[in-house]
């Protein structure tokens, strides 16, 4: 295979080989259902509270506290439907914002038809919402509040911690989709005081398949699947026993280098950014310069569309994604860009890179290089480009 | 999800520019749903054959490679022929394309139809019936197929 360069990590992640060679076992010798009593099963049962105890040491909880999911979908679905549920004698407000992931939009959306009221906050220029607008939109009625530790798209950092402080003080719950945060900042539920948390493994090379929901203690969770004793009676189903010790062994690698894993790929973002913006004329940087997740960096180029951009650049070997309405599969672009303000046409113009550890400056050098070279061409083919361009001759 | 010669078309893409003294320019989709497509024809006002034809595009891959191909099959074709050209043999002659890029064949008909159009509007000729389209699938009554 030609060398590719992978800088799409907050889609997924490779599954780092010390976690792959964990999980083998667990397909092929300790087979066995944790819920058999022969040794086969004890020892499942055995691996999967030793992988609670290490999701639950990444992100400072108790092992009383994690549930395991099969996705960061199904953790936000769960919490979601849970809390609004278990809350409902004191009303059926529910409180989010316009830049969540889908798991949790469609999952409140969905709520709405089912009789729940929704406020959908919006967000300023960087995709920030402020714990002063969570306060001010808190009605007797709401029971819940979720807000995305960092956005998928545009990596932006949210104030979690003072949003919780604000909702718990109006006697709300509090849920943050982590799923981006985790391994990339320091995550701890006691001190971000959220009342849920969701996160998956393959973002952080753990395997795909594997998920968590924090619950804090004392907080009753609804059963989201019912069938067996599994998970506490909570979630039945046959755990997935590899992707469990997967999970854990990944969070752990994930989490013990934070500090120095951030300030390297800080530094491959914000050369990359440098370079595009100063080779690359009307890009715009999308999210907060500085609150953004240490990986990513997303820049809208104006006057063409990100798709074409996406399929010259993995011609170049280069795996990359964009907002734009072709690779979301609907006619409408990223609805974190449009939150964002940007125009129709700009957000079709985005483009979204995700550094991790295995990236290099190198190939930053090389991506910047072919991103110019990219979107001039398509720039020369756009009817857009032409029209600015007879305009600025016409002044 | 691209056909080969899809991609042919829309990493070498064909016919791409202006044509400075074209005599029929025409112009559908928008920004909004994220495609547009400009095509320029330079018709021979007395054999009514496109001389040249030439396009620009803002759009997916698939948008591109459309307008390509749509290009290829009306160049040197009377003006009769060109309006025979249907979304479907424009995605045929493409090996196909995935079914929610099938906008895309539309887009690519009717930016040749419109650019008939003007043909007809610049010299003063009453344009046919259903020629002019805004390219936005949905707005507008004539059957394409998908």
């Amino acid at each position: 295979m030609e060398k590719r360069i992978y800088v799409d990590h907050a889609a997924t992640t490779k599954t780092a080989p010390e976690v792959l060679q964990a999980m083998l076992p667990y397909f092929e010798t300790v087979y066995g259902n944790p819920s058999s009593i022969y040794q086969e099963g004890r020892e499942a049962k055995k691996v999967i509270e030793t992988a609670r105890e290490e999701v639950a040491a990444a992100i400072g909880a108790t092992v009383q506290e994690i549930f395991f999911t099969g996705s960061g979908s199904e953790a936000d679905n769960w919490a979601i439907r849970s809390a609004v549920k278990a809350m409902r004698h004191k009303g059926n407000h529910i409180i989010t914002t316009a830049v969540e992931h889908h798991a949790v939009l469609h999952t409140c959306q969905q709520l709405e038809k089912e009789g729940y009221e929704v406020t959908y906050l919006p967000v300023d220029e960087y995709g920030m919402v402020s714990p002063s607008a969570v306060q001010a939109a808190m009605r007797d009625t709401t029971t819940l509040v979720t807000v995305m530790l960092a956005n998928n798209e545009i990596g932006t950092i949210m104030p979690v911690k003072e949003i919780a402080e604000t909702v718990h003080k109006a006697g709300a719950l509090f849920h943050t989709d982590a799923v981006q945060a985790i391994g990339m900042i320091p995550v701890n539920v006691k001190d971000l005081q959220v009342d849920m948390l969701s996160l998956t493994g393959h973002k952080f090379h753990g395997p795909k398949g594997s998920g968590a929901l924090y619950v804090r203690q004392g907080l009753k969770l609804e059963p989201f699947i019912t069938g067996g004793a599994q998970e506490r009676g909570r979630r039945a189903g046959t755990e997935n026993v590899p992707g469990i010790v997967g999970l854990g062994k990944a969070i752990t690698l994930a989490t013990a280098n934070i500090p120095e894993k951030a300030a390297y790929l800080t530094a491959l973002r914000d050369s990359y950014i440098k370079k595009i913006l100063q080779t690359v004329p009307f890009a715009r940087l999308n999210g907060h310069p500085e609150k953004r997740l240490p990986g990513n960096a997303n820049i809208s180029f104006s006057f063409i569309e990100g798709e074409g951009l996406l399929l010259f650049l993995d011609m170049k070997g280069i795996s990359a994604s964009s907002g734009s309405a072709c690779t979301s599969g609907s006619l409408d672009p990223s609805h974190v860009l449009l939150a964002i303000g940007l125009k129709h046409e700009e957000a079709h113009g985005s483009l979204r890179v995700t550094f991790d550890v295995e990236n290099t400056m190198e190939e930053v050098d090389y991506i910047v290089e072919a991103v110019r070279e990219t979107v001039e061409r398509l720039r020369n083919m756009s009817p857009l480009y032409e029209k600015y361009l007879k305009e600025q001759q016409g002044r | 999800m691209y056909s080969e010669k899809v991609m042919d078309h829309f990493s070498n893409p064909r016919n791409v520019g202006e044509i400075a003294d074209a005599n029929a320019i025409g112009e559908v989709g928008n920004p909004q749903c994220g495609d547009i497509m400009k095509i320029y024809m330079k018709i021979n006002d007395e054999t009514g054959v496109i001389e040249q034809v030439s396009f620009k595009t803002f759009g997916c891959g698939a948008a591109i490679a459309t307008s390509s191909m749509a290009t290829e099959l009306v160049k040197g074709k009377t003006i009769e022929e060109a309006l025979a050209l249907t979304n479907k043999a424009v995605a045929e002659a493409l090996d196909g394309l995935p079914p929610v890029k099938m906008h895309c064949s539309v887009l690519a008909e009717e930016a040749v139809r419109s650019a008939i159009a003007d043909y007809y509007e610049r010299r003063g000729e009453e344009v046919p019936q259903g020629l002019k389209c805004s390219g936005c699938c949905g707005s507008c009554s004539h059957g394409h197929e998908e």
